[in-house]
């Protein structure tokens, strides 16, 4: 099993003819068993075709082609039409809609994020690199080309949550080489206000039987991690949480910009510091170092496991 | 980016609300024609982008033009915290009644705007929440509906606040929550908001904060204000070495080689990307490693502009070797970065095996980089050593080198 | 300046051909290939090192008449 996404999602690539959305698309396409990529959109290209994709005018359009519902779509149109083709896919019915496209302003990202909220959809982003269920499929950049993303990514009973693209493959493939696959891993968006935060995630990796344990790479700026720390203390999540900090050094400079948008420290609410504490307090492992993840993960799965066993006992 | 006080009257002003009136000037004299035209006294504020401006003497009061001329010239050279002033803001000193406080902010995890107020004005309104929570109301509102005003009245009533003063309130909160949605703003904060004792709200001052990503979008109200592009409104100004790093990400629109900022210390840094320059840094700071900047690439950058970024942080005064270091890339490729941060050495006549403490960037292309590396003598890993671990080989390297 | 890592070698009857000079120019996405002022193919030194191993000028040319060279390999060719 796997959260969000599986073997059978449709989806569409929105502005499938730039440079980097072609690149995604055969990225897509070649992983797993290969993704069911429907359609593509650009406006002005239609008729075109991207490695076999057909491209349209408009989602409306690449719908009615597909015959049914379409679930998702991979948007990576210019900052300036991210919003506007966000709520295309929304209005057309589309469900999960996973924003690559970085620098979009915030008002924007309320816009789109209410919207959503409005219709059930789910958006995952912006400013991210999508949604990986090991060898089954991919839907977006992440992992990169079939080939490296084979090498990171193993299928099994961790879920990943990243608010780091790259930083998502960095800990999947620490965690595969210690034998540790993944259920899915989901990089969620770098930026101040994200379709998605760790808290929001969780009940679909609590309900979803193969995962085992969470693994998280955080970082300063923002409240998620806190909000994370009440979700698990308010539901007693059956999950184990090891979670990975890394920009320590900014509780140094306050209000310098390093990284992501979301990091600008601002309060002490949001440091490194305060955030290593409000997760601790919630029973979250926060691992040093990356390579000491996959250890602290196997001796939480264990003790998990060893409770269960007493208390079936 | 922030805007001087001066700057964020005018937003205020133009979306209706009244300020009480005042000038800018960046010299005395102009300060003292100001305080004429005011006539009565006044209050003359250095314009600095930080903090803390009261209690360094930024802020005096004049009861006549000659003596705000005075405090003007003083002020105008007055550094505070490492800022020199843009100049002064000669204000009228009002008569208060009450001082309130006006803001609106984004939330992140409710995803939309709160707007904030108090009938405590005039101090910091992160203390008022601490000390006294039941005067400060707040306020989400929706960035999709049109936006009622009765969304601001209930958060003022809700301090307690009611008759003429609720009635003036509600129309200025209105206007500041549009403005904020409208202006692409981060933080719309008017403190004081003076009630005078005719009954009329003024804004005594203001603070805005524009969201960089908007800068294209809002380019007619910064061309108004008369904000240069080329303005970053950093906390910190950036170092030459920090604007040279800038000019190396512009050589090309392929990727990015930038964010660079300066430290003082030898080792110089080739990081990527943006979490994996987080853990990069961390990881040689926890290793007893003392970096020379922080930097970010990613996106898969050309060989000139991986090479410029190499040149850049090699000739930095100080730094003895680099060390080449990034999380697992699948776009950008290890064999252009490899021979960038190469070319840059060699052009500069030194030999990357001794310039290059490690080279570890595993990932897409890695067969064709290593083969580079390897031909040069770099000492490079692949994905089995750590990012920490590679972080405490290159500070060992620069120890021995020391 | 030549090339640290990449050089490229063009044969004659493809280098003084002008449709394979525009072809070159057209497809090397690291504009490695340019018309030259004869209307043959000019090989633009300064951009020899950012050549992506594509491939894509070997498949725009008869085959053998176009040579990438990996100078970090001993020369080796694509």
């Amino acid at each position: 099993m796997s959260i969000l996404i599986d073997a059978d999602t449709t989806f569409i690539v929105q502005g499938i003819t730039g440079r980097e959305a072609v690149n995604l698309t055969r990225e897509c396409l070649d992983y797993g068993a290969g993704a069911k990529v429907v359609g593509g959109v650009t406006p002005g290209r239609r008729g075109r075709e991207v490695h076999g994709v057909p491209v349209f005018d408009s989602v409306a359009q690449a719908v009615e082609h597909h015959g049914a519902p379409i679930q998702g779509s991979v948007v990576t149109a210019p900052p300036a039409f991210t919003k506007d083709a966000v709520l295309e896919a929304i209005e057309n019915g589309i469900e999960l809609v996973v924003i690559v496209t970085e620098r979009i302003p915030r008002g924007d990202v309320a816009q789109m994020v209410e919207l959503a909220g409005e219709r059930g959809a789910r958006i995952i982003g912006p400013n991210c690199l999508g949604i990986i269920v090991p060898d089954v499929v991919k839907m977006g950049g992440i992992g990169g080309p079939a080939r490296d993303a084979a090498k990171a990514y193993s299928p099994g009973s961790v879920g990943v949550i990243s608010r780091s693209g790259g930083m998502t493959t960095e800990m999947s493939s620490t965690l595969t080489a210690a034998g540790l696959g993944q259920s899915t891993a989901v990089s969620i968006g770098g930026d101040a206000i994200i379709g998605q935060a760790y808290a929001e995630l969780m009940p679909l990796f609590e309900a979803d039987p193969e995962t085992e344990a969470i693994v998280i790479y955080t970082e300063p700026g923002g409240r998620m991690e806190a909000q994370l720390a009440e979700w698990v203390t308010a539901n007693d999540s059956r999950l184990p949480i090891v979670a990975f900090m890394a920009g320590r050094f900014m509780d140094e400079m306050p209000g310098m910009s390093f990284g992501h948008a979301g990091t600008i420290v601002e309060g002490k609410e949001d440091t490194a510091t305060e955030k290593i504490a409000r997760l601790a307090e919630a029973g979250i492992v926060v691992a040093e170092e990356i390579s000491e993840i996959p250890a602290i993960v196997k001796t939480k799965i264990a003790a998990r496991a060893g409770a269960a066993g007493r208390a079936v006992a | 980016m922030r805007f001087f006080e001066y700057e964020s009257r005018q937003i205020v002003a133009k979306a209706g609300i009244p300020t009480s009136p005042h000038g800018f000037a960046t010299t005395a004299e102009e300060a003292r024609r100001i305080a004429t035209e005011i006539g009565g006294p006044t209050v003359i504020k250095s314009q600095v982008l930080t903090g803390g401006r009261m209690k360094a003497g930024g802020v005096k009061f004049a009861d006549t033009p000659d003596e705000a001329e005075a405090h003007a010239r003083d002020i105008l050279a007055l550094e505070i915290g490492g800022h020199m002033p843009r100049g002064v803001l000669v204000d009228s000193k009002v008569d208060v009644k009450q001082e309130y406080y006006a803001g609106v902010v984004w939330d992140g995890m409710r995803k939309q705007p709160v707007i904030l107020f108090s009938d405590m004005g005039g101090i910091d309104i992160e203390e008022v929440a601490e000390s006294h929570p039941d005067h400060v109301g707040r306020g989400h509102f929706s960035t999709i509906h049109p936006f009622s005003d009765f969304q601001a009245k209930q958060v003022i009533a809700a301090t307690g606040v009611t008759g003429k003063a609720l009635q003036r309130a509600t129309p200025i909160l209105a206007r500041l929550a549009k403005l904020f949605v409208e202006r692409d703003m981060t933080l719309a904060e008017i403190n004081p908001l003076a009630e005078l004792a005719d009954g009329s709200f003024v804004a005594v001052d203001a603070h805005m904060d524009m969201e960089n990503e908007a800068r294209p979008r809002q380019k007619a109200l910064l061309a108004e204000l008369g904000v240069g592009e080329e303005e970053t409104r950093q906390a910190r100004e950036a170092t030459p070495f920090e604007i040279a790093g800038e000019a190396v990400d512009a050589m090309d629109h392929r990727g990015v080689a930038g964010n660079v900022t300066e430290f003082d210390g030898n080792l110089g840094l080739v990081i990527g990307a943006g979490g994996g320059s987080l853990t990069l840094f961390d990881a040689v700071r926890a290793h007893g490693g003392d970096p020379a900047n922080y930097c970010e690439i990613g996106g898969n950058p050309s060989v000139k502009k991986a090479a410029g970024l190499a040149k850049l942080v090699l000739q930095k005064p100080g730094v003895d070797k680099i060390a080449v270091m990034m999380s697992i890339v699948s776009n950008t490729r290890v064999d252009i970065v490899a021979r960038g941060v190469i070319k840059a050495c060699i052009e500069l006549g030194y030999d990357p095996a001794e310039k290059i403490a490690i080279f570890r960037i595993p990932g897409a292309w890695e067969e064709e980089g290593f083969k580079i590396l390897e031909r040069y003598g770099v000492e490079y890993a692949d994905r089995s050593v750590s990012m920490h671990e590679a972080a405490r080989r290159a500070v060992e390297k620069i120890g021995a080198a020391a | 300046m030549p090339g640290l890592f990449i050089d490229v070698e063009v044969a004659p009857e493809v280098a003084s051909d002008p449709a394979y000079a525009a072809r070159l120019e057209e497809v090397c996405p690291v504009d490695i290939y340019a018309v030259g002022p004869d209307g043959g193919v000019t090989v633009v030194e300064e951009n020899l090192d950012e050549c992506v191993l594509c491939r894509l000028c070997l498949d725009a040319t008869p085959e053998g008449t176009v040579r990438v060279k990996k100078l970090y390999e001993d020369g080796a060719t694509l």
